[in-house]
């Protein structure tokens, strides 16, 4: 493949969709098909067999999960495509009686809102636009000519330079410098090198690399060849959460498509340089998301971590030199090399550059796939794009980086979103996660269920983290049910810190912060289920205006979840209440 | 030096194992296709037994208490047989907020099973997830393999009811 065939393609692709008066998008990603999207797609088909003025065509994440399944048709008469939502299969027939007259009222889901039009998109450009199947479709969206031009015209080192001004960071929670990261592999001698993809998407309410990899593979693909050929890498793995069928399904085809094309493999472009990309499938172990631990996955073994040094920029794989990125760190890579890096700089805050995908969720009313600008403040992101807490009920916290991050009160909503604020903050970017909690979220609760989390995936190699999570995960169960004292609240603050600072890896030192984050914002919640805090039948006010000093009265006292909500029941029926509000939002 | 291996003599005639013995061969049958071979068990038997664990670590010329590690580490890889129909709850922080906790709760009394246990009866397996990444449809379930989004008790109850009732 050279650029005049690139070309070529492209043109036929967009030939063959000029032809075509009207088009019918039908979300086929994970969510949409989970809701009913696989007999829509099938009823439309069926309707419009014998219309050669219709194309439909199956594409990727629409954004908007929530109100899945989606379809869109866009018509040449019609400046702007219409969306429906909530479609099922026996709507296949007004869909098509819309064709090119009037929208459907009722199933139409309109699209002046912020979360459309407030969106920049980057990473998820060709999300819910070309079919995730069809190597061709990409191509006619100027894919896979950032790789083509690189090999053509480029230097490895220009190709790295572009993305070191791009001042892209790693976009898997670290927020590492990539372009660092990428010269690091390439000054190491000539040799044998490995290119990683993280697609290993472990965090718990986070689907951003799903939706990216069952959107846009050859996305990945293309930025995963781009740095092979930048760091001197020959051999690639694609490592991916066995959990995600659909998105293994659609990663292989594409591999297949682009060795077909001779755009992976040997010899690419009939240059001298090849990439030859394996797929790995994780098999459920969060801890997977540190590097090293990833990378004795691929070898075989468990996933524990090892220290560093030495890096895996150095000796990794097999003891070679790899360049381990996450799947929204290499989608980012096609466009800044197409581009530029100046282009891309120019978008984001002072350090850091770009966008970011969020994966919207929990009490809120747009529950989807975002693409902000960095440095989007929270209460654009939560209000404005996220259409806020549904119904009635009033925004408490958001939580971001997962079981890495923190829970962040409403004082942060103007807080403009990048890795270092949020840092400061005492949370965290993570991979892109936001879960939004109202009143009925208990914070305790929530530490204690992000502590599970850690203990449970917890490799188990080094001490602080396999005994201090297991450790504070007793104290914050003791404390959730109502019976721990200061001197655990105590303790466990302490505790935290060392946990923290000694455990080896990324999952030992940041499992503390889910518990440091809701204690620094939400002390009061924890103190009121202390067994000693309150004098029995006094009430929380009077307990604050300073008799608390004097308090002595530790044992046998019940009082302590008192007019809280206790940590079961009333909280978890209120959850319910909620959710079906969610449920009848109008969107 | 690369050793020659030979094929190795599959444990029955149950062509299952020559999907497996597929997986190594293609992997050369190096060591590191361990988890890879896993999956294929996993995925032709339902479980990884001890005849199937043998077997792996003789053709991959691997211990067998390094074939028991990776099987015990990794979350997805289950030693016991599951339930002829399994419902597996998604946990992650999405669904926990929309009350995930009440889902398991009410299978637990409705069934007297724990979430990663079967039925004494051998017809229905609980299993909890971490996030099947269905957050836009939280709290979510998925019965035989079939998502069910914005689930309340009530609604799983019934469709776990429909499915069992078929069998008896």
């Amino acid at each position: 493949m050279n650029l005049d065939q690139l070309d070529e393609v492209a043109s036929e692709v967009r030939a063959a969709d000029e032809s075509c008066r009207h088009s019918v998008r039908v979300c086929m990603a994970a969510s949409c098909q989970s809701s009913g999207a696989g007999p829509v797609l099938k009823g439309l088909n069926q309707r419009l067999a014998g219309r050669d003025d219709v194309r439909v065509k199956s594409v990727g994440c629409l954004g908007l999960c929530s109100a899945g399944p989606l379809v869109e048709i866009r018509s040449k008469s019609q400046a702007a495509p219409v969306l429906y939502q909530n479609v099922t299969e026996e709507d296949a027939a007004e869909l098509v009686t819309s064709i090119g007259a009037e929208p459907a009222p009722r199933l139409q889901c309109p699209t002046d809102i912020p979360f459309f039009h407030r969106q920049h998109k980057i990473v998820l450009e060709n999300s819910g636009v070309i079919d995730p199947e069809d190597i061709n479709d990409y191509i006619a969206a100027d894919g896979y000519r950032a790789l083509v031009t690189a090999l053509t015209e480029m230097t490895p080192s220009e190709v790295l330079r572009e993305v070191e001004i791009s001042g892209l960071r790693g976009r898997g929670g670290g927020g590492y410098p990539v372009g660092l990261k990428w010269s690091t592999v390439a000054k190491m001698p000539a040799g044998l090198k490995y290119v990683i993809c993280n697609a290993d998407e472990g965090d718990p309410g986070a689907f951003m690399d799903r939706a990216v990899l069952e959107s846009d593979p050859h996305r990945v693909l293309e930025g995963m060849a781009l740095a092979a050929y930048a760091v001197g890498a020959s051999r690639g793995y694609v490592y991916l959460r066995a959990e995600y069928p659909l998105a293994i399904d659609r990663l292989k085809t594409a591999l297949r498509q682009a060795v077909r094309k001779r755009l992976l493999g040997s010899n690419i472009c009939d240059t001298r340089f090849g990439l030859e990309i394996e797929l790995r499938l994780g098999a459920g172990a969060f801890v997977c998301g540190e590097e090293t631990a990833l990378m004795q996955s691929v070898e075989g073994e468990r996933s524990q971590p090892q220290p560093r040094p030495p890096y895996p920029a150095e000796s990794g794989l097999w003891g070679h030199p790899t360049l381990i990125n996450n799947v929204e760190t290499f989608a980012n890579i096609p466009t800044i090399v197409r581009r530029g890096g100046e282009w891309f700089a120019q978008i984001g805050t002072e350090k850091s550059k770009g966008t970011k995908v969020f994966a919207l969720a929990g009490r809120i009313k747009n529950t989807g796939l975002i693409e902000v600008p960095m440095g989007t403040p929270l209460r654009e992101i939560i209000q404005d794009i996220g259409g806020g807490v549904p119904e009635g009920r009033t925004f408490k916290a958001v939580q971001t980086g997962g079981p890495s991050g923190g829970c962040l009160p409403k004082q942060f909503l103007d807080l403009p979103v990048d890795y270092d604020t949020l840092r400061e903050a005492g949370s965290m970017m993570g991979s892109g996660g936001m879960i939004v909690m109202d009143e009925s979220s208990s914070m305790v609760d929530v530490a204690r269920y992000f502590m599970e989390f850690c203990m449970i995936e917890s490799c188990g190699k080094c001490v602080p983290c396999r005994m201090g999570t297991y450790q504070l995960h007793s104290l914050l169960d003791k404390i959730a049910k109502g019976q721990g004292s200061r001197a655990d609240l105590a303790l466990l603050g302490d505790l935290c810190e060392v946990v923290q600072r000694t455990s080896l890896c990324g999952l030992g030192q940041t499992a503390p912060n889910p518990v440091l984050s809701t204690l620094r914002y939400f002390r009061r919640e924890y103190e009121d289920r202390l067994t000693d805090y309150n004098n029995p039948g006094e009430t929380r006010a009077a307990a604050l205006s300073g008799v608390v000093a004097s308090g002595g009265v530790a044992s046998g006292d019940s009082a302590g979840p008192g007019d809280n909500a206790g940590p079961g029941d009333g909280a978890e029926s209120d959850g319910n209440g909620a959710s079906d509000a969610v449920d009848h939002a109008p969107t | 030096m690369a050793v020659k291996r030979l094929k190795p003599e599959l444990p029955s005639a149950d062509s299952r194992w020559k999907m497996v013995d597929l997986t190594m061969r293609r992997n050369g049958y190096a060591g590191h296709a361990l988890i890879e071979t896993l999956h294929t068990v996993q995925g032709a038997f339902g479980y990884i037994d001890d005849p199937a664990m043998q077997f792996v670590a003789q053709a991959l010329s691997l211990p067998l208490s390094k074939v028991y590690g990776v099987a015990t580490f990794y979350h997805l890889f289950t030693l016991k047989p599951k339930g002829r129909h399994t419902c597996v709850i998604c946990t992650g922080t999405a669904c926990y907020i929309k009350g995930a906790g009440d889902l398991v709760q009410g299978l637990e009394q409705r069934y007297q099973v724990q979430a990663g246990e079967t039925t004494a009866d051998g017809l229905l397996s609980v299993v909890s997830a971490r996030c099947v990444g269905a957050c836009g449809l939280a709290p979510a379930a998925v019965l035989d393999g079939a998502m069910l989004g914005k689930q309340t008790i009530d609604d799983l109850l019934q469709k776990l009811e429909e499915v069992l009732d078929h069998e008896s």
